[in-house]
């Protein structure tokens, strides 16, 4: 080899801030919405980013798309075969937000965890994560529970570098969390991806912060935000809108914005440290859960 | 010599690694199993490299070709599952080949996205894609579980679920169900059948359907296999004998559960006791007479056995295969005097070492019996480099040790993918004990008349 070429230092800062972000935590915590309300606060401050929505309800874009019916990747797989086009998959949201969904199979039949498999490489083939598209992250928002291999995708070979779990101050959404540390350890020892902290997702448990700042403590990472619990958050949603869109004047949309920035800003990446489940009991006891 | 020449002594615990493997996938079983009922096209639900997989492990050890359709799975289908494709394929299949029966046997991809083949057939019928008088049968055979024995009943297992049927009047017919075993046993169990004056329905049947003639015509349904009328009747029998527990169990056992008829699962009759226990089975069964004309056929057998004993006394064996061949043989072996010494089979089962032992009756102490994932040829190579042999029984892939350690072997089991015969001769019954004899004798002299020195080299032996 003698025509090495060695490459610009700018290029690979450049490529260095391309970053892969997937947001895991217990069904139904509000991962979909927190994403999607994250991502419209890191658009407005003028970053570029592309989401992935891995539920095969399809439903993690409804908000950037002001409910707009996207086509998902496996639909148009099973329509046209495998002659797509980006253009097919991916719409253009809230704040240039590039948006695509793998979708899946009706509940009950075929493989789910198969169709996020087929659906990713799918969008690696056409080229969704080229530099031509000069992306600053791509966010995959995974179905709840990591149910088999298909739905630890994400996270595999060197995709998804950082996650933030999201959770509340409610023992199985606790349990779930460091569930998904388990998993995390497990594809840390083996690639890239590491912990960028957890989300608290408010359900106004008592002491809840307390509780999520000690959680994160114990698994090693950090509570990057507490989100309060705010009704203006299903208010924009009943209207197919981020908060942000909504009403940008609002409280709840400072406290994305807040959220944004601290993602942005983050350098802290870890391999976490799960808790045995005693351990977790007894955080709770000593939180007043179980008074 | 030294094809294999990685094997050594050094036998270290194993939990995973198999190398060379004693048996192959679950549809092999169930399509050959399939291939015995009369104007039956086996469908294999998964992609299409399973299918031609089957079929060529088929057409190579029997020589004949092999008929079999695939749900052809794309990516697409593995993400929404094979409910389309086996709906059109059943609509398909019966618009242009018009078979009588359509066997569907899953595959790992399609058990492992959880298809649901009960409820995609009963959705075929609904659409009325099944005509009138046509069935279609099923059963679930994963390849991460248990072996190509394990197919092979898991397809006769169907037959009975969904095909017999009890009327409640007995017809004074006999079943036998008669485990994997090649289409010239099959014959020769049916001959004995009738030797004993039994009407009898045996499933499935291979013999004519694997072992056709060539005569100028090309028929797509071959004469022979069972028809669904006879396994629908197997219901209204007055017996079921079921030959070898690994492969004929589960379905002699529904027929009772499902159809009342009375059973008995026995040994595949291989060798002189186990044909004698068959033999008897049926005689106090059926209230018969054990004809002359069989009991000096079995005469002939004992009587082989005893001019030959000098060359059999003592003689080293290891036996690899499958588990009711095994079972039987091994006591066969020992009847001869020989000392099956290592037995080894792919097809998992706790039972298989009990039974063994039993019918080696404490006759060979140092017996090393293995079966399982981790039972493979290497460890059978490894055994056998420790303490040789001198005579090995087993399929195709053992002429590699057979080579290396120049110890003779005979080919019998699944697959012989190098020598004529096993289809048309049998090796059950007491002619087939009589063919085992020759082919052993075969192999032991042979090699003393090549490598004895001038001066010995007998004429009469």
């Amino acid at each position: 080899m003698t025509t090495a070429v060695l490459e610009p230092e700018a290029t690979k800062e450049a490529k260095k801030t391309f970053r892969k972000v997937a947001i895991y935590g217990k069904g139904g915590i509000g991962k979909a919405t927190t994403t999607q309300n994250t991502v419209a606060a890191l658009a407005e401050m003028g970053r570029k980013v592309m989401v992935v929505g891995c539920d095969p309800k399809a439903d993690s874009t409804r908000l950037l798309l002001g409910g707009l019916a996207q086509r998902t990747v496996l639909d148009s797989l099973r329509e046209e075969g495998e002659d797509l086009e980006l253009e097919d998959i991916m719409k253009e949201g809230y704040g240039n937000t590039l948006c695509t969904e793998s979708g899946g199979p009706e509940p009950g039949v075929g493989c789910a965890g198969r169709g996020i498999i087929t659906s990713i490489n799918m969008l690696e083939q056409l080229g969704a994560y080229e530099d031509d598209k000069e992306l600053d992250y791509a966010f995959y928002d995974v179905l709840g529970d990591v149910v088999c291999g298909g739905f630890a995708m994400p996270i595999r070979e060197g995709k998804a570098e950082e996650i933030y779990i999201v959770v509340s101050g409610e023992m199985m959404a606790m349990y779930a969390a460091n569930n998904i540390c388990k998993g995390i350890v497990k594809f840390a020892e083996a690639g890239g991806v590491r912990l960028g902290g957890l989300i608290c997702n408010s359900r106004n448990v008592d002491r809840e912060e307390d509780l999520i700042v000690e959680l994160a403590r114990q698994l090693g990472t950090q509570m990057i935000h507490f989100v309060p619990r705010n009704n203006d958050v299903q208010r924009a949603e009943i209207k197919r809108k981020t908060v942000i869109d909504w009403d940008p004047e609002c409280s709840q949309a400072d406290e994305y914005r807040a959220l944004a920035k601290a993602i942005d800003a983050n350098e802290k990446f870890v391999v976490p440290t799960p808790l045995e489940i005693e351990q977790l009991e007894e955080l709770l006891i000593k939180f007043g859960m179980f008074n | 010599m030294t094809l294999l020449r990685h094997t050594n002594t050094d036998i270290k615990p194993r939990k995973a690694l198999t190398v060379n493997a004693a048996k192959t996938c679950q549809p092999v079983g169930a399509m050959y199993a399939a291939l015995g009922i009369h104007r039956c096209l086996p469908h294999s639900h998964g992609s299409q490299g399973c299918c031609s997989y089957h079929r060529s492990a088929l057409t190579r050890h029997y020589k004949e070709p092999v008929m079999a359709a695939t749900s052809s799975f794309t990516e697409g289908t593995s993400v929404f599952g094979g409910q389309a494709n086996l709906l059109k394929s059943i609509e398909t299949i019966f618009e242009v080949y018009a078979p009588d029966v359509i066997a569907v046997h899953t595959t790992c991809l399609s058990e492992t996205i959880g298809d649901d083949l009960p409820q995609i057939v009963s959705k075929a019928d609904d659409k009325g894609f099944i005509p009138e008088g046509k069935m279609v049968i099923y059963c679930n055979t994963p390849s991460y579980i248990g072996s190509h024995v394990t197919g092979f009943s898991n397809m006769v297992n169907g037959m009975v679920k969904l095909l017999s049927e009890s009327t409640g009047e007995k017809t004074g017919t006999y079943n036998l169900i008669p485990g994997w075993v090649e289409p010239s046993d099959m014959r020769e169990l049916k001959r004995l059948m009738s030797v004993m004056g039994l009407n009898t329905i045996m499933f499935p049947d291979t013999s004519d359907v694997m072992d056709t003639p060539l005569n100028g015509d090309r028929e797509f349904y071959p004469e022979g296999g069972t028809t669904v009328e006879e396994i629908k009747a197997a219901g209204d029998s007055s017996a079921t004998f079921g030959l070898g527990s690994f492969a004929s169990k589960a379905a002699t056992e529904l027929l009772t559960s499902k159809c009342s008829v009375p059973s008995e699962v026995l040994d595949l009759p291989i060798g002189l006791r186990a044909t004698d226990r068959f033999i008897d089975a049926v005689r106090s069964t059926a209230g018969v007479e054990v004809p002359n004309s069989l009991t000096r056929e079995r005469g002939r057998l004992v009587d082989l056995m005893s001019d030959m004993h000098q060359y059999f006394h003592g003689k080293r064996v290891a036996l690899v295969g499958d588990p009711d061949q095994l079972i039987a043989l091994s006591e066969f072996c020992a009847d001869l005097d020989m000392r099956p010494v290592y037995i080894v089979s792919g097809t998992p089962g706790k039972i298989f070492e009990t039974k063994v032992l039993e019918r080696l009756e404490e006759r060979i102490p140092e017996v090393k019996i293995a079966n399982g994932a981790n039972a493979d040829m290497y460890l059978l190579h490894q055994w056998i480099k420790q303490e040789p042999v001198d005579l090995i029984i087993g399929n195709s892939y053992c002429k590699y040790i057979s080579r290396d350690e120049n110890i003779p072997m005979i080919r019998h089991g699944f697959p012989i993918l190098d020598r004529v015969g096993h289809s048309l001769f049998p090796t059950v019954g007491y002619m087939g004990g009589m063919r085992l004899c020759e082919m052993i004798l075969e192999a032991f002299l042979s090699k003393l008349d090549r490598e004895s020195p001038d001066e010995k080299v007998e004429l009469v032996m």
